[in-house]
């Protein structure tokens, strides 16, 4: 029993001899496995100020640690990796590579806000995800999620029209993100809709694609949030030192 | 009691109610009318941002359901009662951070200047969620009078989802002890399909997530956390899930098909608004409520039960 909670260590960090003499000593058997030593030089001192620089990220610097978190995470009872207690330790100690090695889940946060209903310091562990998963696709680590290409084609329509209408936003989606609309089970969700109740259906999709549903007089709503958005992007591309006019 | 002045209120429906959600939008007037309530639509209202905008930019999405409060206001309502969730959870959301954060405040001036319409200040506006309208305009004993036990023997789960009770701070009026609304254990549901004598079941994933955000970027998450959700009420005795939200209610009904066929797990709990439950209770037809647009099929459980 030499390493309690082995478990906790990733396996290539634990070296398991069969046969070990140290010193004149055999401590072959129970004593045999050692853990690597590691040096942690590259740290970077900015991490929690570029997260805290994007929008959700604010308030991590109130995190103590409770792990309340990730207890209530929706998440992670089905995902044990996702681990928002531990990507904000990670982040507020600037262990950027150890983040890196959760790259590829971090933005599957579903916002179902538990995380903030339980967290002690109002630490909004909901939004920090949002801001580390921004984060990770403006620092170029990861390309732009799925999530991500959501909620840009459907804050287009907003600024467009004022409203989004499903099938438009629906459609943009999977072009973006290269998925064809025939998967089987998304054919068997429409012809059972449209088996049950035809015309209804197909004058609505019709009608929807034809007369796009908007508020009157937008345009100039619409400029004047996308000036306000232009802004804010600017800025939290200099707070991450990247160049302020490059595309995301 | 405010049941008087909640039997005018302000509506706003939002874009789910006007595409997947039509069953609710259509289930929610009916009700209305059956119980003498008057809905009087937001003039020119738009999209509160829903879960998507505030991850481009929080503020954006304050503004925007600033802008419906602001309709509300100048069309003379203290009230406006949203029946979806996120648009319902937006509308409280903006309004405490109209109160509470200045930088929120501020973009709101900016943009609502550049628009050329009024700043919408907080407090002007109460947003209720159809829940509380026809729960306090209305009252668990009219109900009880006007369905005479017509739900009897209707085993339901009522599922209320995420945005209906977190995060807890921007419902002031919740948790306040007997009579309001539980953010852990909410129950107005259960109160008003209770009147109309349905059967709650003790079910544990009232506010269980969807995983609705996710819907379409994360399928497979989302097909996971609704069959777990199924599966659980069905485990918990119901025929029927009721809802309140459009997002949940779709998500539900689509991860259902997918679960059965892409992970091969069939479940049979039918999915419809509660407002088509009360709507069928209170007399309505099940056309008038839209059931034929739900994608689980319940018109055999509705026949076996006298209902629609």
């Amino acid at each position: 029993m030499p390493i309690h909670e082995k478990s906790l260590i990733r396996p290539e960090n634990l070296v398991t001899h069969d046969q070990l003499v140290i010193d004149g000593v055999d401590v072959s058997g129970h004593w045999s496995t050692f853990i690597t030593s590691r040096t942690i030089t590259d740290y970077n001192e900015a991490l929690q100020d570029e997260i805290a620089a994007l929008p959700g990220g604010e308030y991590i610097h109130r995190c103590w640690q409770c792990g309340s978190c990730t207890n209530a995470c929706t998440v992670n009872a089905i995902e044990p990796d996702f681990n928002p207690r531990y990507w904000i330790y990670l982040i507020r100690q600037g262990l950027e590579e150890e983040l890196l090695r959760d790259k590829d889940i971090l933005w599957q946060c579903v916002s179902c806000n538990k995380c903030t209903y339980a967290c002690p310091r109002d630490v909004v562990p909901e939004g920090v995800m949002k801001a580390t998963a921004h984060w990770l696709e403006l620092k170029g680590h990861t390309p732009k999620s799925p999530s991500t290409h959501f909620d840009e084609g459907f804050t287009e329509s907003i600024l467009a029209t004022g409203k989004i209408e499903e099938g438009r936003v629906l459609r943009t989606f999977f072009k973006r993100t290269g998925q064809p609309l025939n998967q089987p089970w998304l054919v068997a969700l429409v012809t059972g809709l449209v088996r049950r109740f035809p015309i209804f259906y197909l004058a609505r999709m019709g009608f929807s694609a034809v007369f796009r549903p908007r508020t009157r007089g937008w345009s100039r709503t619409g400029a004047a949030i996308q000036d306000y958005v232009n802004e804010r992007q600017a800025e939290q591309r200099a707070a991450l030192g990247l160049d302020v006019k490059g595309g995301h | 009691m405010d049941g008087d002045d909640l039997k005018r209120v302000a509506y706003y429906p939002g874009c789910a109610l006007e595409g997947t959600g039509h069953a609710y939008n259509r289930s929610t007037k009916e009700v209305g009318k059956a119980l003498g309530l008057d809905l009087v639509e937001l003039e020119n209202w738009n999209c509160c941002g829903a879960m998507e905008v505030k991850n481009v930019d929080p503020q954006v999405q304050t503004y925007l359901s600033a802008r419906n409060l602001a309709i509300a206001e100048d069309m003379g309502f203290d009230k406006v009662m949203a029946p979806c969730n996120g648009c319902y959870h937006n509308l409280k959301k903006a309004e405490y951070d109209l109160a509470h954060n200045p930088h929120a405040a501020e973009v709101n001036d900016r943009i609502s200047k550049k628009a050329g319409h009024a700043t919408y200040q907080p407090g002007g506006v109460e947003t209720i969620h159809a829940l509380d309208w026809i729960k306090r305009a209305v009252g668990e004993d009219v109900l009880r009078e006007k369905a005479r036990g017509k739900l009897k023997g209707l085993k339901i789960a009522n599922y209320y989802g995420c945005m209906y009770t977190r995060p807890r701070h921007i419902f002031p009026e919740k948790d306040k002890g007997p009579g309001s609304e539980s953010t852990l254990k909410p129950h107005f549901m259960d109160d008003i399909l209770a009147a109309a004598g349905a059967e709650n079941v003790d079910f544990p994933l009232k506010t269980a997530c969807c995983g609705g955000a996710h819907s379409l970027s994360d399928s497979d998450i989302s097909t996971k956390l609704v069959l777990n959700i199924l599966q659980t009420a069905e485990a918990c005795g119901a025929e029927v899930i009721a809802t309140e939200c459009p997002t949940c209610h779709t998500g539900l009904e689509m991860h259902q098909v997918r679960a059965e066929k892409v992970l091969g797990r069939k479940t049979n709990v039918k999915i419809l608004y509660f407002t088509q439950l009360l709507g069928m209770a209170l007399g309505l037809s099940a056309s008038k409520v839209g059931v034929q647009e739900n994608l689980s099929d319940p018109s055999d459980l509705l026949r076996a039960k006298g209902l629609g």
